[in-house]
């Protein structure tokens, strides 16, 4: 008999049927997933969710028998029946007369399961592209790293390396057979201690040896090891950003909510695009201040609207913390789209001349009343002081985009149209 | 057995343990059983590989299809909601024979499983003619590792989607995808040369020349549909087999795919008509092996409770009035079957000797086991050695459900008049052909428009779900290449009941 312990073999084993499944059930998954993002808590976005999905997306067809004229059934634990008894059909599947389940238990009805975070956000975010533009922001690579590349036999002084320099040196030592300190003592003894017929010999040998000790040195040039450093082309991993928002009185918790659920839906997709990303929260209301999410979210302050103050907040920011040359820098602004009117010109040359060059992406957010219009153009007929005075950025910055939204399972739909995949999206569309 | 005394104590193991035990069963399972098995590998798996296993139809590697991983998320999701515990152990007939045992199995229940699996389910395999007939356990493993590579080779050069479509066809046809009957060899050329010299030796004895002057019939057409016929093989059962061998489009590596699902779903065949046999005789084994090695003083009294647990669960019957009845227990079933023949051939009453007089009192019960384990499968078992005893043991009634009736009725009850129909109904359930539908290819239209023809026998009115039929014709349109007609005929009147048509999608 052989025993074979299989625990240490590599697990998901069945992880590619599951991918194939999944893709089979793709368009099901999607809609349970957007529907998941609709009703869920924004905290659990992250986590794993359960999905329902029908069992027409997954049907494995086979020739089956329909009941026929006549079925018989040998059923065990006969309790009161004779033979040529009529019994009356059980009602439902469970009755005492015992009605036996028929073939495919499991298929008739959905099954659930539970997609993994990963497998959820793929989803999720399936299609969504980072604007060309602030891609090239991750790979750009004017900025070098240094990286530890191996040892060299030349080098500056202070990248010796002395534990790969004395390997060399004992390397060389044994190879040449360089006498060892005790190994001469030991002869010294010897000698001191030896007659006349061996101190001649023992004399020849320590002699050999103390030469050879001489003309082999303890370091040699040779054993001399650096460590080396080389420059690579360093890929800005990390991003930061803003989230801004209003939170003057006229802001209502739906409002927050609203603006809470695209601030971290771009949260989500930025953490899945670079490797860190910090968050800066703005409040703003004639004033704006630095503050934390808990604050950011929850309290309300009054006071009137100036919107250029939590810009030069953040320009003040990003000089102080983020050097642009080491980050990419996102911009999230939320706001009912009040605005003291004297303050507009300069909220937009702020942000045309000190904020979007420095941005990869600036994304300006509308919220508005569930019951109020929502539409993607409010310059037709007037929009809020705010919009009117970014509405003709869009055309000129391409790193600046705005939207309009006054429903929570809007967000989505807007979040999405914002960094759709364009041109392979308009290969799918003529498919 | 070198040391007596307990194999184990307490619920952990290792791997000496495991050896000891294994050496202990195997002490009793051949002198005492007399049991003739392939030599056996004992894996130790992880619940998540158990999962794995699950889902791949417990074979340890298989090629990948999105069925397998949807096994998977619903085992899983069963598993995770606590709804069913995973299987102490996964065997494969192989030779070699691996059995897949669970790290979590306390001691007990790893010589449990070493003695249900390695040597009742082993014994089986090696033994039973449906699997010599059927199965090569040798190559099995070979084979598997050659399907899944070679499918691989075939996603990458032809793409995933076209492979999956095919294996969709392909797993839609498993059910009639089976040889029933071993298919004639063409014969060897010496069996041709003796055929030829025989049939001259018999023309030359029995020429007479008044033959020559009898007119014959001129039917020259009708032979050549008949040669038509013979080359495609028709009718033929098989359906996957015929696709492989006479579907006109397919490509060669298409073809090779057929072959490769359809050989496994005849390796799976012989354990679809042998559960009641397979299972009864594993479970005899254990009982047996368990047993014995209690009395020896080999298993501690209470690892022998716990093993009497497992075993009175897994053998759990309840009545057709208990609402967990779900269909009768094969290992419930196997095993009382497998007692009462012991109990015939060692303490027999007088009915018994009436009912069976070949096995009544014959003394020897492990021979008579073996050869019925060896000879038999689920239906002839059953129509053979279900006892009056057994009936009025497990007091089974019969009932009849008939269409147009008002009521049920019961059709017989364990009783004189009621042993022989019980008997025979039982059986039936269990008959090869009762669960997959019977369903042949009948013509082929080769001169003109291509189109196929199938046959569906019905019996007792059983038609095909139209739902179903008609995605599994759309599978076999889009295999064949031209249209298919699938008539359903009923077996007694030759009556079209029911047409349904596929055209393959272009």
């Amino acid at each position: 008999m052989r025993i074979v312990d299989r625990r240490l073999n590599p697990s998901g084993k069945s992880f590619s049927n599951r991918q194939r499944f999944l893709r089979r059930v793709k368009d099901t998954v999607e809609r349970a997933v957007r529907e998941a993002s609709r009703e869920r808590a924004i905290e659990d976005l992250e986590n794993a969710q359960e999905v329902v999905v029908p069992v027409d997306g997954a049907r494995e067809p086979l020739f089956r028998h329909t009941d026929g004229d006549r079925r018989d059934f040998i059923l065990p634990g006969n309790r009161e029946y004779v033979e040529g008894d009529l019994i009356d059909r059980p009602e439902g599947a469970g009755g005492g007369g015992g009605k036996k389940p028929g073939f495919g238990e499991g298929q008739d009805d959905a099954f659930k399961f539970v997609l993994s975070r990963e497998e959820f956000l793929n989803i999720f975010l399936d299609d969504l592209e980072l604007p060309d533009f602030a891609k090239r922001g991750i790979v750009d690579t004017q900025k070098l790293g240094v990286r530890r590349a191996g040892y060299s036999m030349s080098g500056a002084p202070a990248n010796l390396s002395l534990g790969r320099t004395m390997r060399m040196s004992l390397a060389r030592r044994i190879a040449m057979r360089r006498p060892q300190q005790n190994a001469i003592e030991n002869l010294e003894r010897e000698h001191a201690a030896a007659g006349e017929d061996s101190a001649h010999r023992l004399e020849e040998a320590l002699v050999f040896a103390l030469n050879r000790r001489r003309n082999i040195p303890f370091l040699d040039p040779v054993d001399l090891r650096y460590r080396r450093f080389e420059r690579f082309p360093k890929p800005v991993a990390q991003a930061v950003m803003f989230c801004l928002m209003d939170v003057s009185g006229s802001m209502t918790e739906h409002m927050k909510d609203l603006a809470k659920r695209f601030f971290l839906l771009l949260h989500v997709f930025l953490t899945r695009r670079y490797q860190r990303v910090e968050l800066v929260f703005i409040r703003h209301t004639d004033e704006a201040q630095e503050v934390d999410e808990e604050t950011f979210f929850r309290s309300a302050e009054t006071g009137g609207t100036v919107v250029s103050s939590a810009l030069v907040e953040m320009a003040r920011i990003v000089g102080e913390r983020f050097d642009p040359a080491n980050w990419n820098i996102y911009g999230a602004q939320a706001s009912d789209g009040d605005n003291m009117l004297s303050d507009n010109a300069r909220t937009r040359h702020l942000l045309e001349d000190a904020i979007l060059p420095f941005c990869q992406y600036f994304a300006y957010l509308e919220v508005a009343h569930p019951n109020a219009i929502e539409a993607a153009s409010l310059a037709h007929f007037g929009g809020s002081t705010l919009w009117n005075a970014y509405a003709p950025l869009p055309q000129t910055q391409r790193n600046f985009q705005m939207r309009r939204v006054a429903r929570r399972d809007h967000i989505y739909p807007v979040f999405r149209d914002l960094f759709q995949r364009r041109p392979e999206s308009a290969v799918e569309g003529s498919r | 057995m070198i040391t007596d005394g307990l194999l184990f104590e307490g619920k952990d193991w290792t791997f000496e343990t495991l050896q000891e035990i294994h050496d202990a069963v195997e002490g009793v399972a051949r002198k005492e059983l007399g049991l003739n098995t392939f030599p056996n590998q004992i894996e130790i798996i992880t619940a998540e590989q158990m999962l794995d296993a699950y889902s791949s139809t417990g074979m340890p590697l298989l090629y990948r299809h999105w069925s397998f991983g949807k096994r998977f998320v619903q085992y899983e999701g069963v598993y995770r909601l606590g709804l069913q515990s995973l299987a102490y152990e996964i065997v494969i007939n192989a030779d070699p024979c691996i059995s897949y045992v669970m790290e979590e199995n306390s001691a007990v229940m790893q010589a449990l499983v070493i003695a249900h699996a390695a040597f009742g389910h082993n014994h089986f395999f090696k033994n039973n003619y449906q699997f010599r007939q059927w199965t090569d356990a040798a190559g099995i493993l070979d084979y598997l590792a050659y399907a899944k590579k070679y499918i691989a080779a075939c996603e990458e050069r032809y793409g995933e989607a076209e492979v999956e479509r095919l294996l969709d066809a392909a797993h839609a046809l498993m059910p009639q995808g089976i040889d029933r009957y071993p298919r004639r060899r063409p014969p060897s050329l010496v069996e041709e040369e003796r055929r030829a010299r025989e049939r001259m030796e018999e023309s030359e004895r029995s020429f007479n020349d008044l033959w020559r002057t009898v007119p014959r019939p001129a039917k020259s057409g009708e032979k050549a549909i008949d040669h038509q016929r013979a080359l495609l093989r028709l009718p033929q059962e098989n359906l996957i087999y015929f696709f492989e061998k006479s579907a006109p489009k397919l490509q060669p590596w298409q073809r090779e795919i057929l072959r490769i699902v359809r050989l496994l779903a005849q390796y799976f065949y012989p354990q679809q008509q042998t559960k009641v046999m397979n299972e009864g005789c594993a479970t005899y084994c254990h009982y047996r092996i368990m047993n014995t090695l209690h009395e020896t003083g080999r298993i501690g009294p209470g690892s022998f409770l716990e093993f009497l647990q497992s075993h009175t669960n897994a053998i759990r019957q309840p009545t057709a009035h208990d609402p967990a009845y779900a269909g009768i227990n094969p290992y419930a079933l196997g095993f009382d079957m497998m007692c009462d023949i012991a109990r015939i051939v060692t303490n027999p009453t007088d009915e018994d000797r009436i009912w069976f007089p070949e096995i009544a009192g014959t003394g020897d019960e492990m021979a008579v086991l073996r050869d019925i384990w060896e000879n038999y499968r689920d239906d002839s078992f059953i129509a053979q050695f279900l006892s009056p005893h057994l009936i009025r043991k497990w007091r089974m009634f019969h009932i009849v459900d008939e269409e147009n009736a008002p009521k049920l009725r019961v059709g017989a009850i364990h009783n004189e008049r009621g042993y022989r129909d019980l008997r025979r109904s039982l059986a039936a359930e269990y008959e090869v052909g009762r669960g997959a539908a019977d369903i042949q290819v009948v013509e082929v239209d080769l001169a003109g428009s291509r189109r196929l023809v199938l046959h569906h026998r019905v019996i007792a009115g059983k038609i095909l779900e139209v739902a179903d039929a008609a995605l599994v014709l759309r599978n076999i349109a889009a295999l064949w290449g031209y249209d298919v007609v699938l008539e359903e005929v009923d077996a007694v009147t030759n009556e079209v009941l029911k047409a349904h048509m596929a055209s393959p999608e272009t």
